[in-house]
C-alpha cells in the first residue's frame, strides 16, 4: 500500500506547528495503524529527520495511552476502538490519512502528537476511591452485591481513560469520563458512605480543570472504545443534584 | 558470596506469623522522617506506594507512562487465585501453595509460595472493599472459574478486564494518597540509574521524558517495581515500553539476578501476520475453560475449519493429557503447540497456528453464556483479525509473556543491595519454573500491598539512625556523569540502521534459541550472535533528535541497549541448567514421550547471578523442600 500521510508536527508547546506530508510505501494491510506511523519513523531516522512523537503502551486496546485524530475523527474512521486496534485493512491504497492530536484547551500538546491528559489524573484525585486502608476490609461476601448492580458498575469502570470523549466534543466536555468513575464507585454498596461528597469534588474539579459543560450531544459514546453509555452523564447529574440536597 | 534466603523458622503455616511477630516496628512520628522511592506504578508498585504511604512514610513513585493508570498490569485479563474455597470444592491455602508449587516445577521456596496462597484470600477482601466488580452471582455473592493447571475453581475475575480493575483500584488509592500529600508521583520519568552509598541503595537517576533532563532522587530504600522484561524478544505480549532497564542498572551495581531464563511462553495469543508487526495479542487463557484446541490430522490440510469434520481433527491436549486437558499448564500447553505446528500441522496463512474452538461449549450452554463468559474477548479478535469466533474458531500461537525470573530476593523481598527491594514481575520469587494462570495478579498485589510494607520496616528501623542521604553526595555527581555520557555516546554514533532493526535482530535470535525449546549448541551459538548484534549497536545504530527534548528513539535505543546484554545473560543462564524443569526445557533432557526430564540431585537451586565487568558469576541458593516431597509433574 501506499498512503500519504498528513501530520501535525510541533516541536514543543513554545512552538508553532504545522501539517506536513509524508509519502510512505510498502505498508501493508495486515499492519496495524500505529505500525505504519512505526514504519514511517524509521525511514525518517533513515533520513536524519526527527521522528513524529505518538503515544502507545500496550497496543490492546487497554491502556488508553494511544489517540489521535484520523481524518476528523477520534481513534479513526470505526466507532467504539483504539487507535492501536485500527488497521490498515481499513485504508485503501492511495489513501490520505490526516493525523492530528486531541483537540482540548484542557489537553496542551506536548510535542506533535502527544498531549498532556493530567487533568484526568486530578479529577481522579478528587475522590475517585474508597477511603479504606490496606488491611481494613471486612469479608468479600460479608456484602452481598446483587448481579445487575454489579454489572452495571462494571459497565462503567471499563473506562480507559483514554481522552476520546473530551477530544471528539464540540464543547471538549470531560462529563462521560467523570460520570463513569463516579457511577462505577457510588452504585457499589462499598462506595455508599462517601457518595455525595464524591459527586461533588470531581465534578467541581472537572470543572476547574477547563473542560467544557455537556450538551448531551452523544458524539462522546460513539467513540468510547469501551462504549459507556452516555446515560452516565444523566445518571451524574441526578446524584449531582441528590448531592447538593443532601451532601454534607 | 553467600545468599541468605532469611526463611523465619517454624512450620510452614507459622512461618510468615513467626517472622511478622519478630520483624521490628517503626514509630508512626519516625515514618514521616523517612522516604521511600518506588519505580514503577503498576499492581505492585502502586499498591506499596498507597500503603506505604497510609503507614506514614513520605513515597515518591515513578513511571515512564503518562499516567499510573496506564501501567501494563491493566492488560491482564483472565482473572486472580485466592484460596477463599467459595465454591466448596476442596481448595485450601495448602492445596493452592503445592498446585503453585508444583506448577513451577519444584524451583521455588517453599516459604514464600505458603505466603503468597496464605495472603491470597485477604487481598480479595482487600479489593472487593476498594470497589473492584469482580463477577457476582444473582444472589449477590463472588463468581469463580477454574484456570489452567489446577482442579479447582478459585479465579476471581472482572469479565476479561480483570487487571484492568485492580489495577486502577490500586491506582486510585494511589492517587488519594496523592492528595493526601504523602506520595508525589512523577509521571513520564524513567529510572537510568540507581545511586549506592556505602553498599546500600540510596537513590536513583532519572530523565524526565519530556524535558530530556536528568534528575536526582535520594531515599532512605529503593523499591523496584518495574514489571517484566519479556520484550527481549521483542515480539511479546507486553507493552511496547515495558523494559528491563532498572532491573539491569540495579544488577550492574550489584544486585544479583536470579533465574534470568525462565521466560512463561504464554499459550494463546494471536499468531504473527508480518515482519511490522510491533506486538502479539494475549487472548485469555480462560478461554480454554470452554474452548476445545485442536488441529487437523492431516498435514498442511488446506479446507477451512468448519469444513474439517470431527473425526479429522486432533484434539492434541486432550490426546496428550486426559486428566487436564484443554486446562495443563502454560508451559505444557505451549510447547504441545510448537511441537504440532513444528510437524506440520499448523493453521493459518503462515501455518503458525492452531484452532481454539468454541462449537461444543456454544452447543452445550448457548450462545449467550459464552456471550456472557467471554464476550469481550471475542469482541476484540473480531476488532484485531476481522473474524467472528463464534461463527469460526479462533487461531492462537504461543506468545513470549512473563518472566518468572528477576532480580534475586531474600523473604523480606530484599535483593542483595542493602535497601533495594524488588517487588511484583521484577522479581525472581513465587512461580519458579512456571507460572500458574492468574497468578500474577496475585503475586503483584501481595508483593506491594501485604508483604514489602511489613518487611521494609525491618531494614528502615536502623537506617533512622543513619544520616539521611542527600543528591549532592559523590556518587549522585558520578551516577549523574556517566549517566549523561553514556546518553551522549549512543546519540554521537549516528549509524546507518536504526534501534528497532536491532531489536528484531535480538528478539529472533532470543526466539529461536532461548524461548520454549533450548539446546547446547544453539545457545552457544545466540550468545555468539548477541555478542555480534551489541557490537553492530554500538557502531552503527542511528537516532535521531538530541537529549533535551521528548525524544521516544532514544528511549527506545537506551532500553534496546539494556535488553541485548539481559539477553546474553538469558542465553548464559538457560546454557547453565542440564536439565528440564517448567518453561525450562532443555531438548537434551526428555523422555521417549517428549516430557521433560528435571534432574533434582544436582538442580534444585536457584540461579543466581552476579555481574562481572561483563561477564556473570554464578552463586547458587539451594532450595530445601521440608515439607513436601518434589515429584514428577504430571499432568496426564
Amino acid at each position: 500500500m501506499k498512503i500519504t500521510f498528513k501530520i501535525w508536527r510541533q516541536n514543543s508547546p513554545k512552538h508553532k506547528g504545522a501539517i506536513k506530508n509524508y509519502e510512505v510505501e510498502g505498508l501493508t494491510e495486515d499492519m496495524s495503524f500505529l505500525e505504519a506511523l512505526d514504519h514511517l519513523n524509521e525511514l525518517l531516522v533513515l533520513k536524519n529527520e526527527k521522528v513524529i512523537a505518538f503515544e502507545y503502551d500496550c497496543r490492546e486496546g487497554i491502556c488508553g495511552q494511544c489517540g489521535v485524530f484520523i481524518n476528523g475523527r477520534a481513534h479513526g474512521p470505526h466507532d467504539n476502538i483504539t487507535t492501536c486496534q485500527l488497521h490498515m485493512r481499513s485504508f485503501n491504497d492511495g489513501d490520505t490519512i490526516v493525523v492530528e492530536p486531541w483537540r482540548a484547551t484542557s489537553f496542551p500538546i506536548i510535542k506533535d502528537l502527544v498531549v498532556d491528559r493530567s487533568a484526568f489524573d486530578r479529577i481522579i484525585e478528587q475522590g475517585a476511591y474508597i477511603s479504606s486502608k490496606t488491611g481494613t476490609a471486612p469479608e468479600a461476601n460479608a456484602i452481598p452485591v446483587p448481579k445487575a448492580i454489579s454489572d452495571r458498575a462494571m459497565d462503567a469502570a471499563a473506562c480507559i481513560g483514554c481522552g476520546a470523549c473530551v477530544a471528539t466534543c464540540k464543547n471538549a466536555s470531560a462529563a462521560l469520563f467523570t460520570s463513569a468513575k463516579i457511577n462505577h464507585l457510588n452504585s457499589l454498596p462499598q462506595g455508599k458512605a462517601e457518595e455525595h461528597k464524591r459527586v461533588a469534588e470531581m465534578t467541581y474539579q472537572m470543572e476547574a480543570e477547563g473542560f467544557g459543560n455537556c450538551t448531551f450531544t452523544g458524539a462522546c459514546e460513539v467513540e468510547c472504545p469501551e462504549s459507556i453509555s452516555i446515560i452516565n452523564i444523566a445518571e451524574m447529574n441526578a446524584r449531582r443534584i441528590k448531592s447538593n440536597l443532601l451532601g454534607s | 558470596m553467600k545468599l541468605n534466603s532469611k526463611i523465619p523458622e517454624g512450620k510452614l503455616e507459622e512461618k510468615w506469623r513467626n517472622y511478622q511477630v519478630k520483624s521490628q516496628l517503626i514509630n508512626p512520628a519516625n515514618k514521616k522522617k523517612l522516604n521511600i522511592i518506588v519505580v514503577g506504578s503498576g499492581l505492585s508498585g502502586a499498591g506499596a506506594a498507597s500503603t506505604l504511604a497510609e503507614l506514614g512514610y513520605d513515597v515518591q513513585c515513578f513511571c515512564y507512562q503518562d499516567s499510573a493508570r496506564r501501567a501494563h498490569s491493566v492488560a491482564a485479563q483472565g482473572g486472580i487465585n485466592a484460596a477463599k474455597n467459595y465454591q466448596h470444592d476442596g481448595d485450601s491455602v495448602y492445596r493452592m501453595f503445592y498446585d503453585t508449587l508444583k506448577g513451577g516445577d519444584f524451583r521455588s521456596r517453599e516459604a514464600n509460595t505458603y505466603r503468597l496462597a496464605e495472603l491470597s484470600a485477604p487481598l480479595i477482601d482487600h479489593f472487593v472493599q476498594q470497589g473492584v466488580p469482580f463477577a457476582r452471582e444473582y444472589g449477590g455473592t463472588l463468581v469463580n472459574r477454574s484456570f489452567g493447571g489446577v482442579q479447582v475453581q478459585r479465579t476471581f475475575y472482572a469479565r476479561g478486564q480483570t487487571g484492568q480493575q485492580l489495577l486502577l483500584a490500586a491506582y486510585s488509592q494511589l492517587y488519594k494518597m496523592v492528595r493526601a500529600k504523602k506520595v508525589a508521583m512523577f509521571p513520564r520519568s524513567e529510572m537510568l540509574d540507581l545511586v549506592v552509598i556505602d553498599g546500600k541503595a540510596k537513590g536513583i537517576i532519572v530523565r524526565d521524558l519530556v524535558t530530556g533532563k536528568l534528575k536526582r532522587f535520594a531515599a532512605d530504600a529503593v523499591v523496584l517495581a518495574t514489571g517484566g522484561y519479556s520484550r527481549v524478544f521483542r515480539l511479546s505480549t507486553l507493552a511496547i515500553g515495558c523494559n528491563g532497564s532498572a532491573l539491569w542498572k540495579a544488577h550492574k551495581k550489584g544486585a544479583l539476578f536470579g533465574a534470568p531464563s525462565f521466560t512463561q511462553i504464554h499459550p494463546t495469543a494471536l499468531p504473527q501476520s508480518s515482519e511490522a508487526q510491533s506486538k502479539l495479542t494475549l487472548m485469555s487463557e480462560s478461554l480454554r475453560n470452554d474452548g476445545r484446541i485442536w488441529v487437523p490430522t492431516k498435514k498442511a490440510d488446506s479446507r477451512k475449519a468448519n469444513d474439517i469434520p470431527e473425526q479429522e481433527r486432533d484434539y492434541y491436549l486432550e490426546r496428550r493429557y486426559p486428566s487436564f486437558g484443554n486446562l495443563a499448564p502454560r508451559d505444557i500447553a505451549s510447547r504441545a503447540a510448537k511441537e504440532r505446528i513444528d510437524a506440520g500441522f499448523g493453521v493459518g496463512r503462515l501455518k503458525n497456528a492452531v484452532y481454539l474452538d468454541f462449537k461444543h461449549p456454544i452447543q452445550t450452554f448457548g450462545l449467550e453464556t459464552v456471550k456472557d463468559r467471554y464476550g469481550n474477548l471475542f469482541k476484540m479478535y473480531k476488532k484485531i483479525t476481522g473474524i467472528d469466533a463464534y461463527k469460526e474458531p479462533m487461531q492462537i500461537s504461543p506468545a513470549a509473556h512473563f518472566s518468572m525470573g528477576g532480580l534475586w530476593v531474600d523473604y523480606e523481598l530484599m535483593t542483595t543491595i542493602p535497601g533495594l527491594y524488588a517487588i511484583g514481575e521484577c522479581n525472581f520469587s513465587d512461580h519458579g519454573a512456571n507460572r500458574l494462570g492468574a497468578n500474577s495478579l496475585l503475586q503483584a498485589s501481595i508483593d506491594g500491598y501485604f508483604i514489602l510494607p511489613n518487611t521494609i520496616n525491618n531494614y528502615l528501623a536502623s537506617e533512622i539512625k543513619t544520616d539521611h542521604p542527600t543528591t549532592d553526595h559523590p556518587e549522585f555527581d558520578k551516577a549523574e556523569k556517566e549517566t549523561k555520557a553514556y546518553i551522549d555516546k549512543v546519540l554521537a554514533i549516528n549509524g546507518t540502521k536504526t534501534v528497532d532493526h536491532f531489536h528484531r535482530e535480538l528478539g529472533k535470535v532470543m526466539w529461536q534459541e532461548c524461548a520454549m525449546s533450548r539446546n547446547k549448541l544453539g545457545l552457544e551459538k545466540a550468545i555468539f550472535q548477541i555478542k555480534r548484534i551489541k557490537n553492530q549497536f554500538w557502531k552503527e545504530v542511528k537516532v535521531t533528535g538530541d537529549d533535551k527534548e521528548m525524544n521516544t528513539e532514544l528511549e527506545k535505543a537506551l532500553r534496546v541497549a539494556d535488553f541485548i546484554e539481559l539477553g546474553i545473560l538469558m542465553c548464559t543462564d538457560a546454557l547453565e541448567r542440564e536439565e528440564s524443569c517448567g518453561a525450562h526445557f532443555r531438548e537434551e533432557f526428555q523422555t521417549k514421550e517428549g516430557e521433560a526430564v528435571r534432574i533434582d540431585e544436582e538442580y534444585s537451586y536457584v540461579s543466581a547471578w552476579e555481574y562481572d565487568k561483563g561477564d556473570f558469576k554464578l552463586h547458587k541458593e539451594a532450595l530445601k523442600f521440608e515439607f513436601v516431597k518434589p515429584s514428577v509433574r504430571s499432568y496426564k
